[in-house]
């Protein structure tokens, strides 16, 4: 070690130590929390992080749904102002820091060891501490609602909106302690993410098989190491941010305070700088999932693997170049709208770039048309849509006009739930297998599928026409006869649709957990290493550590005659 | 595929995934986790460090009140000369200590390591002495204007990290008095004084942009 290599021996014999339990006989309740609580194991924090987010998933979700009643007819009162404030505060930020954030933890942390073939990740009990932190910072923050009235009873649930503008959050504007949960939770759920995303970088590096060069590495791995890298340099903003305003708000600082020569313009920018990488720290392991479900279930390799690596990492790269196209309407210089307009739109090439990689996959390959692939190709055609309407926002003469508008909220909705959640689902489907040894219900599945596909159009499509006719977003109400009421109508039927389809997929993940059918090793016929192993796999991953010679380890097993290490 | 037939293609078996041992590439060699992992997390600190340096440059010059850094901290007299060079002497004394340590030399690694941390300790004496100084006789809080503002959370933000700093040097200087230098240890150490020297390193960003550039305004 003193040399500073670490040296992966060939014929690496590893025996588990038994289990120690403590308390009741295993499968009790103690047993299965006690499990949960001691336990470092990646595939089973994999799985928690997925858990726990599918249940702020839910309760953001409800959230959702009552904003949309509220906004059904016009004047309504079904939801107070201010309870709409929070709804809408607390849904955008349980979305994204505790369900995609979570969610793409879980993925990384279930598949990352699997598919690089190594046993756990580099720093197992750090991997814990970042999976507790994530959790209390969700409780802290949903804990708002029964312990922040505070002072002058202003408290209750933070209502500031997910990004939190300043001067909105400065004490005297926001009294109470209610924004006070959402910044500590949100510095909290930061170093939890940090944390996460350290392990993951060390465990690509540090702890691939034998074999498994960095141009080896299934594009999962690659797009997981490239989303961590943009953790590592995009979070500490954020967390710089929750610094700056605690300061504020508790020594009196003036960060943001423009009467004392401060500047709110300056905590959009610090919050922009992390907020746009964020899309594409959620959006890559969207990717990352549809790169590995696309080829399995066109049967073909993927098409352009370089190319996908590059256009990765040179979206990570440009990524950090864009974030005042967020910020058009605050009266930047033409210089800086024109830089940023342009960064914006050169994003779209490699993204781009992307979609015809996995058309150029699917094209002339033998297409199964199973749950995973179902999703993947919603999420292609959902995802190019999200692309065009924000090639658009980033003409910045057109986004001065629909800045703050419904058709952003139907632009970011596209890009995260069209693009990133059903990309996610895909993910759900292909590797519940895996990891419980059952396959999911294609009949629920597909009533998952349709349901949540037309409740999604249903829901946005109409939308992007409200914000055209100047609806401005976060509204709690609106007037009669302005056009927008036979929109927001349909808006909200289709939540219904999407909430039945969520209502199936739940019902799914238990049913088929009890009375799935079972699903062998490797159900879908795949290449990648964790389909080496057995279904669930055991703690140690694999009996001994592999070695690998393509970027299809397991059609180099199934196919010896033809493997793909001579033609790489 | 079925799971026998997996089963009898998994690992070791000539035609699986995994390819015969003799093939004579070598062994496979990876780097180390703790100095990637640290790499990492030196990585993520400058990303913090970043976001403080800009906000202080763009607050430099734009307090609407006194006091301003011309007056308080001005170009050469207040300038932490003695802090800074034992802070920087701090980063050389550490790399005796290390040398010392791979001879498994434990005295000298003692001293150097000692030296190395009461370094450290001026720096944040001075440190205390300056901010007493700038809080009680010049006026100078964090609420004041928008130079406390950023020069306390800057110039904090630094200071934190040297004083967890020292608490590692001191966790390593107890062990290794009432112990030996563990030789399966020496890279724990080495990241240490690794942490150690990024910390050094911001300190030249800090000293030249706080009581160098901005001094003046």
């Amino acid at each position: 070690m003193a040399n500073g290599t670490t040296t992966v021996e060939q014929e690496e014999e590893y025996t588990p130590p038994p289990p120690e339990r403590v308390g009741e006989e295993p499968g009790s309740l103690t047993q299965i929390v006690q499990e949960m609580v001691y336990t470092v194991d990646h595939k089973k924090l994999g799985l928690m992080y997925l858990g726990s987010g599918l249940v702020f998933f839910v309760v953001a979700g409800i959230m959702a749904t009552l904003i949309r009643i509220q906004l059904f007819f016009p004047n309504s009162k079904f939801l107070e102002p201010d309870v709409f404030n929070r709804f809408f505060t607390m849904h955008g930020t349980a979305m994204i820091f505790l369900v995609a954030m979570p969610w793409v933890f879980g993925f990384a942390n279930y598949l990352v060891p699997l598919m690089i073939g190594t046993r756990d990740m580099a720093f197992p009990r750090l991997n814990a501490f970042g999976f507790w932190v994530f959790l209390f910072s969700g409780l802290f923050l949903f804990s708002s609602y029964f312990t922040a009235p505070g002072l002058y009873n202003a408290g209750s649930a933070p209502n500031v909106g997910w990004f939190a503008y300043s001067p909105l959050t400065a004490k005297a504007f926001s009294k109470g302690h209610s924004t006070d949960y959402w910044t500590l939770s949100l510095l909290l759920n930061g170093i939890g993410s940090i944390a996460t995303a350290v392990n993951i970088l060390v465990t690509v590096f540090c702890l691939r098989c034998k074999g498994m060069t960095l141009g080896k590495m299934p594009l999962l791995v690659w797009m997981f190491l490239v989303t961590a890298f943009l953790v590592v340099i995009a979070m500490p903003p954020f967390s710089a941010c929750q610094i700056m305003l605690i300061l504020d708000r508790y020594l009196d600082a003036n960060f943001f305070d423009t009467q004392a020569g401060g500047s709110a313009v300056l905590w959009a920018h610090f919050f922009w700088i992390f907020g746009h990488p964020e899309v594409y720290i959620l959006v890559l392991p969207a990717f990352a999932i549809a790169s590995e479900v696309i080829p399995v279930f066109s049967r073909k390799p993927i098409f352009g693997y370089p190319i996908m690596v590059a256009a990765t990492v040179s979206i990570a790269f440009i990524s950090l170049g864009v974030w005042a196209h967020h910020m058009f309407t605050v009266g930047m210089t033409s210089v800086g709208n024109t830089f940023f307009a342009i960064s914006t739109m050169i994003i779209a090439v490699p993204t781009g770039i992307k979609i015809f990689n996995w058309l150029g996959t699917m094209y002339g390959g033998k297409i199964r048309l199973e749950l995973p692939m179902l999703f993947c190709i919603g999420f292609l055609f959902q995802f190019l849509i999200a692309g065009l309407t924000g090639v658009m926002l980033a003409v910045t003469p057109f986004d001065w006009q629909l800045s703050d508008s419904y058709f952003v909220v139907a632009h970011f909705h596209y890009v995260i739930l069209g693009g990133i959640v059903f990309c996610l689902f895909a993910g759900f489907y292909y590797w519940y297998p895996k990891a419980f040894g059952k396959m999911l219900d294609v009949k629920l599945g597909l009533w998952h599928f349709w349901l949540f596909f037309i409740g999604f159009h249903l829901t946005f499509d109409p939308q992007h026409f409200a914000g055209f006719l100047g609806m401005p977003r976060r509204i709690f109400t609106y007037e009669a006869g302005r056009g927008w009421e036979i929109w927001n109508q349909i808006s909200t039927i289709g939540v219904f649709f999407q909430g039945a389809s969520i209502l199936f997929f739940v019902v799914n993940l238990i049913y088929s957990y009890i009375k799935g059918k079972e699903a062998g090793d490797d159900p879908w016929d795949a290449w990648t290493l964790e389909w080496a192993t057995t279904s669930p796999p055991p703690e140690y991953n694999f009996d001994r550590i592999p070695e690998v010679r393509s970027r299809r380890p397991l059609w180099d097993a199934k196919h010896p005659e033809d493997p793909d290490w001579k033609f790489e | 595929m079925s799971a026998e037939k997996l089963a009898s293609l998994h690992v070791g078996h000539p035609t699986g995934f995994v390819n015969d041992p003799t093939d004579g590439t070598g062994p496979w060699v990876l780097p180390s986790q703790r100095k990637v992992g640290v790499i990492c997390l030196i990585l993520t600190e400058s990303a913090l460090f970043v976001i403080f340096v800009v906000a202080y440059v763009y607050y430099m010059g734009k307090s609407l009140n006194p006091p301003f850094p011309r007056d308080v901290i001005p170009f050469p007299t207040k300038t932490p000369w003695l802090a800074s060079f034992a802070l920087f002497g701090s980063s050389f004394t550490i790399v005796y200590a290390e040398k010392m340590m791979h001879k498994l030399d434990r005295k000298g690694f003692l001293i150097w390591w000692g030296i190395t941390m009461a370094l450290g300790a001026y720096f944040v004496f001075y440190s205390a002495t300056e901010w007493y100084e700038l809080i009680y006789h010049e006026g100078l809080t964090i609420s004041v204007n928008v130079f406390g503002t950023t020069f306390y959370s800057l110039v904090g933000l630094h200071l934190s990290h040297v004083i967890v700093g020292l608490i590692l040097l001191s966790i390593i200087f107890v062990l290794t008095l009432f112990g030996k230098i563990p030789e399966d240890h020496i890279e724990h150490t080495e990241m240490i004084s690794w942490y150690w020297h990024f910390v050094d390193g911001i300190w030249v960003v800090v000293l030249t942009l706080v009581y160098f550039i901005s001094a003046r305004y």
